[in-house]
Order: structure tokens, then C-alpha cells, then sequence
């Protein structure tokens, strides 16, 4: 909110002003306001690994995140930059692996990949896109300067939150948007329903399409079940859908339809236990036959995880250039490869600097912040290093830009990320913001819901 | 519709009139138990109002398994707020919210965030809470929240299948308790003809109508004293009564109408019989066959009718 000198930074002058205006016993009322009405609608998420079922809110903050129009002209055009490179690059090895072949993006850290998934190998997919749906984690260091953390091409959730704290927002401060331009984003379910529309397989005049969740047990049910009622479709689980003929049929109270276009929330190991994992239950026997035969769109594609890999992040300015040849907006973190021996020995000599994450993880489980961890930490974390450097990457930590945030003291400045999305079909299309995520810990980076993040709304200021 | 999401909305509403129809019992009972009447044969089940409600709902067994002595106490908690009793109204209601929130998408969000409530509420409570704030209270709580759910819904919800097959579960399980209601008061109450006309009598009776909200109609009607037949006629013929088998029997082929196609014409066709017999239905007749073997003919073909419509629509091979 502030800049180094302590001013308040242009976007934030009139909400500073509210605040400043604004009685702290009536934010206090608002904000058990804003928790009652959560509980009430339901806006959770379960937590693996404790009892079944548990479901928790994901603590919502009062106080915005606000982003002026320059600002977001900027993420706006790198981020469609950056997610467009990133289609074409799932597109080309997938196909005919130009990069690779040009060497500028090794052939053994994209075929030896997990996420590399050989059966998609020389199919086509609708309009050549794989990554229909993005997530784009971004944050801000200084003034201007926009890095991206991380791209999440496979099943990037929390678009409900962005669309539910909105919703909240209007609700308690209505005065904030009668006096401001902030652009709106509720929209997005429509844009989101548009695009599937647009992938059904060639000659569907009334496609339909569903959503494929794995069940109201996993963490991010409410927000899949949210998606469908928002744009009117579907919310189906694996059981509800079967395969015949190489066409997909959900089963209904009249017989079984045909479904052509299917936003999948279940990962690519669990969709169908014939091509994939055997023992999944989530997926649907023969699904991976009917998209491969054309008569189903997935979206987003299978395989697009090996283009959001931590081992293939430090490449993509690396795809803008050589597939668009532009010069990237939106610069990455520098990242220290730790299957390179330079890069693992200055990260073993700086361990307590940087941060250093699994090149597969996700969701901030198994990541080592050196400048909070203790003497013991560090000390295990460099021999699990030193087993395995390939599995690791290792990134400075950036003077993140940090946001007023309500905590048990009143207000304080904590950390934030910011993850807009990036939806491609036909067109590319993004509404303006996104989800921010807030770490709630004094001095702590690390924003996940799973690990005691909350979120905020976004604003994004009209010009 | 998806037969999973039909399935879900068909439970959920199944549960959150059992839940209702608990609470009806219960605080029937509970009225009952605070008048002063007399032990005539102690042991007798008639004579003991606690042991009525675990013999409607058939869960006399399961109850004795779990407690030693039948009391108040013990019957409202394995009623009410018993987690292994499925069904106890916490159960019902605890079930009935995961059937929303399984198929949220498919119920209105006032819907799901009024069952939600309902749920965020009678999970805080425990029996201290239960007395401290009054059983009769609670079970009218109960009863208001059904209220209250049935009313967002008809007043929320597009008339979809979705709300087809909400309403074929109320009313199936609506019927189903109406006469188990009726069949065990049928066998509890008049234990010898010599008590017949009794104050006992009476007051349980009128205890009978009381739980299926037909206390009031039945004066209004009859503007006579209590008499079982009229009491059968009323819950059982009236159509114009709303929780007698004939107005469920109603809404049930009235929905079946709807839902049903070329492949699904037997259950439109079994539903038509069962309708029938009740619009067509004669109260001497019911008398001549007897009460108790009317009332568990009704049950079982109410039953297999709620098996059809699980084997087509819900849950299909």
C-alpha cells in the first residue's frame, strides 16, 4: 500500500482515506459480518491429511488489494503474452518439438518429465490450445516490477474465491464502489462457459458441458460445484459418466446424454483408469479413447502439467522469444537449477538466503524458506539436497510488496501474491484481477490456503 | 438430470422430513408424558409414553441396545442427538446437508445456505443445551426449519426435475410415516375395548392428531368428539388433509405423471392403483378389512413403489 518513502501509493489514496474516516468498531462488526455469512454460504475447503470431512474457511481479509489501470495494463499484456507461449510450447512437443530440437529448452527435462505425458504425442487437440484455463501466480517486488512464481496449467483453483470475496465486498462497503471505478469480475463464469462452448468437437450445434469433479471430498468441491452452478452445467463425478463407442454419456434421469466439452477438475493420473492409473476411481473407463478419437473436448488437455513444472519455469521467457518473438513483459524469478552443479553448490553455500522448492511440489507442502528456518532445518533440508539435487530448485527471496492486513493487533502489512486467469479458446480472455492470497503470519511468504493463507479482494482500478 | 444429483435431492428430502416427523413425534410425546395418567398394566408398551416413539419408527431394538432403561432423557437423546442412530434428527439433518452440498449446484444457493445453517446449528447443541433451551422449543425449531426449507424451496427453485424429485421424497416419506403413525396408535392406544372413550383414550388421540397437525382439523371438520374412525378417515381418505395418505398419494402420481416416459410406464401405471384406492377408497371399507392390515398393505406397496423409483430413475443398474 505504501511506497518505500511511506506515502500511500496513488490506487490506495481514497481507500486509505476511508479508512482513516471509517469507525474501527464498525470494521470489527463487518468483519464478523463477512465470517457468519461464509460459514452460512458454505465457502470452504477440506484439509487433507486431518479428519474426514473437515472443511475450514480460508480467512478472508477486509482490506483489498488494489491494482491501478497501468499497473494492470502491463499483467494484462504479459500475461496473455506469457500463456500463449506457453500453448504454443505444449503444442510443439507435443507435435514437432522445434525447442527442443533447437536446443533451447533441453529434450531430457521435457521427455523425462513425469509430467510429460507420451500418449498426447502427435494428437490434436481443438484450436491447437492445451492450457485452457491458467492460473497465473504473480508478484509484485518494487514499484513496477511484476515477477511470475509460478504458472498453473493443470487445474489452477481459487477463481471462486475472487468471484465470492467480490460478491462479500459489495455487500459490506457498497460506498467504496459507489465512489471508486473498480473494475468488475464477475463475468468470469460467462467467459469461462463461452470458451467451453467454443472447444466442443467441430459440427456440435448445442454442445454440452459439464464439470468433472473428483467429490465433495476433495478441497476444492465448493469451488467446482460453485463453477457449474454459475454457468449452468453439469457438476459430474467419474460414476456418472461412461464411454461407448468412443462417445462420452452421463447417466440421467432420462437415459444417457451425450457430453461433448468437459472441464475437468480431476488430475490427469486419475482420468481414466484404462489409459492411466489403474485403480482410480475417480475417472471415467475409456475417456482417454473418446478424446483421442476427437469426440470429447477436455479441458485443459492432458499433459499440460510438464509446461508448469518448477524443473521448466526458468524456460519460458526462453518460449516467449523463440515462439512469439517478443521479449517477455513479465519477468521470471531467477531460479537456480539444482541438477546443474554450479547452481546446487551456490545454493548449498546460501541455503539460509533462498528459498528452495521441489520441482514437482505444489501447494506449498515441502519447501524450505531459508530465511526462517532454523539451524536443524537447513541442515536436513541440504541433505535431502544432496540425495537428490534434480528433484530441487532453488530462488532468491524477493522484497515482497505486502498489503495492510487485519490481524489480532489491527492492521499490519503482510505479504501477497496475486493469481489472475488466463482463459483461451478462440479468443484470450481475462477479467480484471484475480485471487490475491495473503500470508497471515508476520514475515511469512508462504500464501497457500493449505498452510494458513487467507485471501483478499483484488481491485482493479478504472483509468 | 445426472441419477446421482435425482438421487441426492430424493434423500435430502427424505431426511429432512423424517427429521421433521421425529421432532412431530417426539414433542407429541413429550406433551403427553407431562399430563398425569394412569400406569393401568405397568410394562404394558401403551402405558409408557416414552417406548410410542421408538415403536412408530421401529428402532425399539436398536434403542435397548444402546440404553438399559427407557426414559425421557435417553429416548431424546437416541432420538434427537444420537450420531449412531441414522435415524436421530441430528443424523437426518447431517445427512440431508451432505445430500445438498454433494448436488449444491442443482438446489437455489438460498437453499443450500438455509440447510447449511440448520446444520451449523444443531451441530453445536448437546442435551445440557437441549434442556437448558427447552425440548418443546427445540422440536418446534425443528419443525420450523422444514417449514422453512420447503418454503425456499417452492419459492426458490426453477420446476425442474430437480424439484420433481425433491417433492417425490417428501412425500413418500411423508406417507410412509403418516401410517406407521396411524398403525402403532392403532395397537398402543386401545389395548382392551373396555378403555375405549376413556380420558386416556382421548387425550391420546387427540395426542395422534396433534402429531401430524391434525388436531385443529379435525374439530374443524368433524366438530365432534374423537373417534378412531373418523381419525382414519381423516389422515387416511382426506384429501384436502395435507400429510393424509390420499394428499401424498396425490402429489406422488402427480409427480410420477411428470417424471415418467415410455420405458418408465409401470411405475406411472403402480402409482395410478395405489392413487386410486385412496380416491376411490371407502372408510367402512377399510374398517371391514381392519386398520392394522390396510395400513401395512399401504406400507408395503408405498415401499416397493419408492424401490421402482430408485431402480429407474436413482440408482439404474
Amino acid at each position: 500500500m505504501r511506497a518505500p518513502d511511506g506515502s500511500i501509493r496513488a490506487p490506495y489514496q481514497a481507500f486509505a482515506g476511508w479508512l482513516d474516516r471509517t469507525p474501527a468498531d464498525r470494521i470489527a462488526q463487518k468483519r464478523e459480518e463477512a465470517e457468519r455469512a461464509f460459514h452460512r454460504v458454505g465457502i470452504t475447503f477440506a484439509v487433507y491429511g486431518e479428519e474426514s470431512g473437515s472443511e475450514r474457511l480460508i480467512p478472508f481479509d477486509l482490506v483489498p488489494r488494489i491494482i491501478s489501470g497501468d499497473e494492470w495494463k502491463v499483467l494484462d499484456r504479459g500475461l496473455r503474452q506469457r500463456v500463449q507461449a506457453l500453448n504454443a510450447f505444449l503444442y510443439d512437443i507435443y507435435h514437432d518439438q522445434a525447442i527442443l530440437k533447437a536446443g533451447v529448452v533441453p529434450a531430457e527435462r521435457v521427455l523425462g518429465n513425469a509430467q510429460y505425458r507420451a500418449e498426447m504425442q502427435g494428437m490434436d487437440v481443438p484450436g491447437g490450445i492445451y492450457a485452457h484455463i491458467a492460473g497465473v501466480d504473480i508478484v509484485r517486488a518494487g514499484a513496477g516490477e511484476f515477477y511470475v512464481l509460478e504458472d498453473n496449467l493443470r487445474v489452477p483453483s481459487g477463481v471462486s474465491y475472487m468471484l465470492e470475496n467480490r460478491k462479500m465486498m459489495m455487500r459490506l462497503f457498497p460506498e467504496l464502489f459507489a465512489t471508486q471505478r473498480i473494475r468488475p469480475v464477475q463475468h468470469y463464469p460467462d467467459v469461462l462457459l463461452a470458451n467451453l462452448y467454443g472447444l466442443a468437437p467441430a459440427g456440435e450445434e448445442r454442445p454440452t458441458v459439464a464439470v468433472l469433479t473428483p467429490g465433495a471430498h476433495n478441497s476444492a468441491y465448493f469451488e467446482h460445484a460453485f463453477l457449474a452452478q454459475q454457468m449452468g452445467v453439469e457438476l459430474v463425478e467419474g460414476p456418472d459418466l461412461f464411454v461407448q463407442n468412443e462417445t462420452v454419456f452421463m447417466r440421467t434421469t432420462h437415459g444417457p446424454q451425450r457430453v461433448h466439452v468437459i472441464y475437468r477438475r480431476v488430475d490427469d493420473d486419475y482420468l481414466d483408469p484404462l489409459a492411466f492409473r489403474p485403480d482410480s476411481m475417480l475417472g471415467v473407463p475409456g475417456l482417454f479413447g473418446a478424446y483421442r478419437a476427437g469426440r470429447v473436448t477436455l479441458a485443459n488437455a492432458i499433459g499440460t502439467g510438464v509446461a508448469d513444472d518448477k524443473s521448466i519455469y526458468p524456460y519460458v521467457p526462453e518460449m516467449v522469444r523463440f515462439y512469439l518473438s517478443e521479449e517477455p513483459v513479465l519477468a521470471n524469478v531467477p531460479t537456480f537449477l539444482l541438477h546443474k552443479k554450479e547452481d546446487c553448490d551456490y545454493t548449498l553455500a546460501h541455503l539460509s538466503e533462498l528459498v528452495v522448492k521441489e520441482t514437482h511440489g505444489a501447494g506449498g507442502y515441502g519447501m524450505l524458506i531459508g530465511p526462517c528456518a532454523t539451524a536443524a532445518e537447513l541442515e536436513a533440508f541440504r541433505q535431502r539436497i544432496l540425495a537428490a539435487p534434480a528433484k530441487y530448485i532453488a530462488q532468491p527471496t524477493l522484497a515482497l510488496s505486502t498489503c495492510p492486513t487485519f490481524v489480532e493487533s489491527g492492521l499490519a502489512p503482510r505479504h501477497v501474491d496475486l493469481r489472475p486467469y488466463v482463459l483461451s479458446g478462440k479468443t484470450t480472455n481475462l477479467v480484471p484481477g484475480g485471487l490475491t492470497r495473503v500470508a497471515l503470519r508476520e514475515g511469512s511468504l508462504v500464501v497457500n490456503s493449505s498452510q494458513g493463507g487467507g485471501t483478499k479482494d483484488t481491485w482493479v482500478l478504472a483509468n | 438430470m445426472l441419477c446421482r444429483t435425482a438421487n441426492e435431492l430424493f434423500w435430502m428430502s427424505r431426511h429432512i422430513e423424517r427429521a421433521e416427523n421425529t421432532a412431530r413425534m417426539l414433542d407429541v410425546t413429550y406433551r403427553m408424558s407431562l399430563l398425569p395418567y394412569e400406569v393401568i398394566e405397568p410394562g404394558l408398551a401403551w402405558a409408557e409414553p416414552w417406548a410410542v416413539p421408538l415403536i412408530t419408527s421401529g428402532l425399539a431394538t436398536e434403542y435397548y441396545e444402546r440404553y438399559p432403561v427407557l426414559s425421557a432423557e435417553n429416548v431424546l437423546r437416541f432420538m434427537i442427538l444420537d450420531a449412531t442412530n441414522p435415524s436421530s434428527i441430528f443424523c437426518c439433518l447431517r445427512a440431508a446437508r451432505e445430500s445438498a452440498r454433494s448436488v449444491r449446484g442443482a438446489i437455489t444457493s438460498e437453499m443450500y445456505e438455509d440447510m447449511n445453517s440448520a446444520w451449523l446449528e444443531v451441530r453445536g447443541c448437546d442435551y445440557a443445551r437441549l434442556e437448558s433451551s427447552g425440548v418443546s422449543e427445540f422440536l418446534d425449531w425443528v419443525k420450523m426449519r422444514s417449514h422453512l426449507f420447503r418454503g425456499v424451496t417452492v419459492g426458490t427453485l426453477l420446476r425442474d426435475d430437480a424439484f420433481h424429485f425433491i417433492r417425490l421424497g417428501t412425500h413418500l416419506e411423508r406417507a410412509d410415516n403418516t401410517a406407521r403413525i396411524l398403525d402403532v396408535k392403532y395397537h398402543t392406544l386401545l389395548p382392551s375395548a373396555a378403555d375405549v372413550g376413556g380420558a386416556v383414550d382421548y387425550y391420546q388421540w387427540g395426542a395422534l392428531l396433534r402429531s401430524v397437525s391434525g388436531f385443529e382439523a379435525y374439530r374443524k371438520i368433524y366438530s365432534d368428539v374423537i373417534t378412531p374412525r373418523r381419525v382414519a378417515e381423516l389422515l387416511i381418505l382426506r384429501e384436502d388433509m395435507p400429510r393424509s395418505l390420499h394428499a401424498c398419494m396425490n402429489f406422488i402420481h402427480e409427480t410420477l405423471e411428470h417424471l415418467c416416459d415410455e420405458h418408465t410406464r409401470e411405475i406411472e401405471r403402480a402409482s395410478g392403483e395405489l392413487h386410486a384406492k385412496l380416491h376411490y377408497g371407502r372408510t367402512d371399507d377399510i374398517i371391514k378389512l381392519g386398520l392394522h392390515e390396510y395400513l401395512m398393505d399401504f406400507l408395503e406397496r408405498i415401499s416397493a413403489l419408492g424401490d421402482e423409483i430408485s431402480r429407474h430413475f436413482l440408482v439404474p443398474a
